[in-house]
């Protein structure tokens, strides 16, 4: 196991190097600079416009640039936030936990409806609900999250009036930012269960958007797992030795169509962080994608290379927890490591 | 065979069952609470270092007050902090006389020991204008507002006269001063609380747990997503009627819209312009709107051939059809401009003439100007919606086929916004549609940040036209306390303006806002800022 954790982490180095590599120069190649945007309308004679550079650093040479960048990002600081002036690594803290919690419900979501559906689809091959859920996983896993969301908020929040249509708790529960995860933050606030409703009611349209594709890909992904594995001898054996339908099915096949399936989950998790640019812009969820998204259109470079970097540190570490959980689902890794 | 049925038949129920089991929520914090869903995030809650509206509405207009203060929904100045005011007879020393018994906030961090003096004033002044002052660099600022105001070269000196008075002197004998007093930037803050940072070695806490005066207290804010104030309980202007404040953080105009329409909000901030007619419709709501203090207009550059050309610059005024753009750019929301400031503000020449659609006399002109066969000119199109001009590409097209009938040849030239500003700041444009939205409600915020001669190398005399008579008119104007005088040479350098034609002035846009029916006591500010003083709940 150890070797295997080593093996990784020489991956890990030169993935975190090549995508800050990548963002330091994307979001230069954007014309404009945070400056020009700073100034607007109002213009600013030449001098006051380099001075402004130079307060944020911007006119040193790239190569420079990149490498201060480096050096200190080495050392924990990714510099300041040109828009709020402050921390890059602070402003990220105050903002993961939102995107943190939106897509952790989403993936449960999405296996929670995701998997069931497969399974379904799989024993019941052929059958109109085969047809059905493997319909709907085609829709849901080619529907734009933006139309999706925007859909979704007009049927449930406008027409039906179930759900809130933005915002992460009702406006009259007043909760305080203590570990950052709401449907926690709601016990410590002491808003008991309504406060904990509310928040939930508030998570569902996000949710349901952001974990659409994942649960449509965990759907298929089951379904065809599935159907090897119902072919297998040993599932005919079990059967013949007496086992129920279901339990040969819960036990014998599921357990086995799992292990690509686990696989699959955890590549999600890259899906969930980059579709949440996306939901948390149409749902004004306050997560690092808004902030990224706003950022952006700022030219607030600091941010952008050093929220990216972050993220795909994020995104490179739960895929290594997943490659540790398959390798505890599967022996084979682990003798092979 | 069991298994999957039985699954199958639960499954579907469950999932369209789920948002019922939900009990809806309960009885609200205790008092009044009111929702405003505003369209951005604050990026500090110091005004002295913001330059946008979200900022202001969230810091200035809630926490603080300044020593003079805009009249509500006017730019007219009123006392506020300051009682009353002195201008030295050279025009060079102002002193304001303070309010007594003025309490700051009390927050999670500071409990204040005394009330708001001179101290105060003079801290909050230093911190912005003396680089060696232990604030100044705190959280990176640059008061770039302040600075671009001309605030830094202006004041000299901030002298305290005795515990309530306060003494500026300035480089120069400058009337609009007193309004920049009351913009965002001017902005009181506590020389107690600061002391106290100091003291505890958290002096970045200022700029985000802020403490004011004003008729809010701030409680907390969660990034990107709420801003939660309650009322101060001594606020010299007496207690809010509203007990909590709530900014709901809604960035979308059509989520905003619908946030409203659930009664999720109670305000909210730019409503989403097609669907106004429908809100208008709706009897749960209301719409307000105003003429903003902004000017959408087209520069000519007069440093480019054929420009520096009267004859040609009066030739393009006739050949435009402006009428036209207000429904199809403005969708009628915009009054047509004829001066380069709207009319809400003083010293509006309703006098000057404007020039009427006319191809005939645009031809006439061009010919007088040996120009009989046209000419060829780049035009440049805005590559976002501002409210001044909410479509500049359309409204390029339009231009485009109105001054081909006269024989001139455009040619539609567009770059993303911080380049159009970059090369516009250079003058390397011909023509180009641009536009302001005022800071201060003073017509030198106008007539000289956009016309005047020292705003050509500034960047932002974008028609880069600097004529003498019209120069010398806004320069006396500027030091001359008078109103009325100035209201004067105001008004005859905007008819040197119209003369001399170095824009087409197209329009001024309207600023809306779309409220709840049972909000009572909101007025709109032409500065486009929403503040909540007065602002009650019908039951």
């Amino acid at each position: 196991m150890l070797a295997f954790l080593v093996r990784r982490l020489f991956v890990v180095i030169p993935t975190l190097v090549g995508v800050s590599l990548v963002a330091f120069a994307l979001i230069r190649l954007v014309p404009g600079d945070p400056v020009l945007l700073l100034i607007g309308e109002r213009g600013a004679s030449p001098e006051v416009y380099e001075q402004m550079k130079a307060a944020y650093g911007l006119d040193k040479s790239l190569p420079t640039q990149y490498g201060l960048f480096m050096r200190s990002a080495v050392a924990g600081d990714l510099g300041q936030s040109i828009h709020s002036g402050r921390g890059v690594l602070e402003e990220f803290a105050d903002r993961f936990p939102a995107t943190l919690e939106l897509g952790f419900v989403a993936l449960f979501f999405a296996v929670l409806f995701g998997l069931p559906m497969g399974i379904v689809a799989a024993v019941k091959r052929n059958s109109v609900f085969d047809y059905a859920f493997m319909s709907v996983s085609l829709v849901g896993y080619s529907m734009p999250i933006f139309w999706w969301g925007l859909i979704l908020i007009l049927f449930f929040s406008v027409q039906l009036g179930w759900t809130p249509v933005s915002g992460r708790i009702g406006i009259v529960y007043d909760v305080p930012a203590w570990s950052g995860f709401l449907l926690v933050d709601v016990w410590k606030a002491g808003e008991g269960w309504a406060g904990f409703w509310s928040a939930v009611r508030h998570l569902l349209l996000p949710a349901t958007a952001l974990g659409t594709i994942p649960l449509a890909a965990i759907a298929r992904m089951t379904r065809s797992s599935m159907l090897e594995v119902l072919g297998e001898d040993y599932m005919r054996t079990a059967r013949a030795k007496g086992v129920s339908r279901a339990g040969v099915i819960v036990v014998h096949g599921l357990r086995n169509a799992l292990v690509p399936v686990v696989t699959v989950i955890g590549l999600l998790a890259g899906h969930i962080v980059t579709g949440a640019v996306l939901t948390e812009t149409i749902f004004s969820w306050p997560g690092i994608g808004r902030w990224l998204v706003a950022s952006v259109a700022a030219r607030d470079y600091p941010v952008v290379q050093g929220g990216i970097l972050l993220i795909a540190s994020a995104v490179i570490l739960i895929n290594t927890m997943v490659d540790l959980a398959y390798a505890w689902a599967n022996p084979k890794m682990r003798l092979q490591s | 065979m069991k298994f999957a049925k039985g699954f199958a038949v639960g499954f579907a129920p469950a999932l369209i069952g789920l948002p019922f089991a939900f009990p809806s929520p309960a009885a609200a914090a205790a008092g009044k609470t009111f929702v405003y869903c505003s369209e951005g995030s604050p990026s500090t809650f110091n005004p002295q270092k913001g330059t946008d509206g979200p900022t202001f509405n969230a810091s200035s207009r809630t926490i603080y007050n300044r020593l003079v203060d805009f009249e509500k929904g006017g730019t007219k100045i009123l006392p506020s902090l300051a009682e009353s005011w002195a201008v030295s007879k050279d025009g060079k020393s102002y002193t304001f006389q303070l309010r007594r018994d003025v309490d700051f906030h009390t927050t999670a961090s500071f409990a204040p020991k005394r009330k708001f003096n001179a101290d105060d004033v003079v801290f909050t002044f230093e911190r912005m204008l003396k680089p060696g002052h232990p604030y100044h660099n705190v959280n990176g600022a640059t008061y770039e507002y302040f600075k671009s105001m001309g605030m830094d070269k202006l004041i000299l000196d901030v002298k305290k006269v005795d515990p309530y008075a306060v003494r500026f002197v300035l480089s120069k004998p400058e009337s609009p001063f007193l309004a920049n007093m009351a913009m965002d930037f001017a902005s009181i803050l506590s020389a107690e609380y600061a002391t106290l940072l100091t003291k505890n070695n958290r002096p970045e806490k200022i700029d985000m747990e802020p403490v004011g005066t004003g008729p809010f207290v701030f409680k907390r804010y969660e990034k990107d997503n709420q801003i939660r104030y309650v009322a101060h309980p001594s606020y010299f202007g007496g207690k809010q009627a509203i007990d909590n404040l709530v900014f709901s953080i809604t960035p979308d105009a059509n989520v905003r819209y619908q946030k409203l329409k659930r009664g999720e909000c109670h305000l909210i901030a730019e409503p989403p312009a097609t669907d106004l007619k429908a809100m208008r419709a709706d009897g749960g709501l209301q719409v307000l709107e105003q003429e903003g203090l902004n000017v959408g207009y087209l520069a000519m550059n007069v440093q480019k051939k054929p420009f520096g050309d009267v004859k040609v610059r009066k030739a393009v005024n006739f050949a435009l059809n402006r009428k036209s753009y207000l429904d199809a750019i403005y969708h009628g929301n915009a009054s047509l401009a004829k001066n380069p400031i709207p009319p809400t503000m003083w010293s509006y020449n309703e006098a000057v003439p404007d020039y009427e659609y006319n191809p005939e006399k645009a031809k006439q002109l061009l010919k007088e100007a040996g120009l009989a066969d046209g000419f060829k000119a780049k035009l440049w199109a805005m590559p976002i919606s501002r409210p001044y001009n909410p479509n500049g590409k359309k409204m390029a097209e339009m231009m485009q086929a109105d001054l081909k009938k006269v024989g001139i040849e455009v040619e539609i030239v567009t770059y993303d916004w911080p380049t159009y500003l970059d090369k516009a700041r250079r003058g390397e444009h011909e023509m180009l549609l641009m536009g302001w939205t005022g800071d201060n409600g003073d017509p030198d915020n106008f007539m000289n940040v956009l016309l005047g001669c020292g705003a050509v190398d500034g960047g932002s005399n974008y028609s880069r036209w600097c004529q003498k008579r019209y120069n010398g008119l806004i320069d006396d104007a500027r030091v001359t306390s008078d109103m009325k005088k100035r209201s004067e040479m105001y008004g005859k350098a905007q008819a040197i303006f119209k003369d001399e034609a170095p824009w087409v002035t197209l329009a001024h846009a309207k600023v809306f806002r779309a409220m709840r029916k049972e909000v009572s006591g909101y007025k709109m500010s032409p500065f486009g800022t929403d503040s909540f003083v007065g602002v009650d709940l019908r039951k």
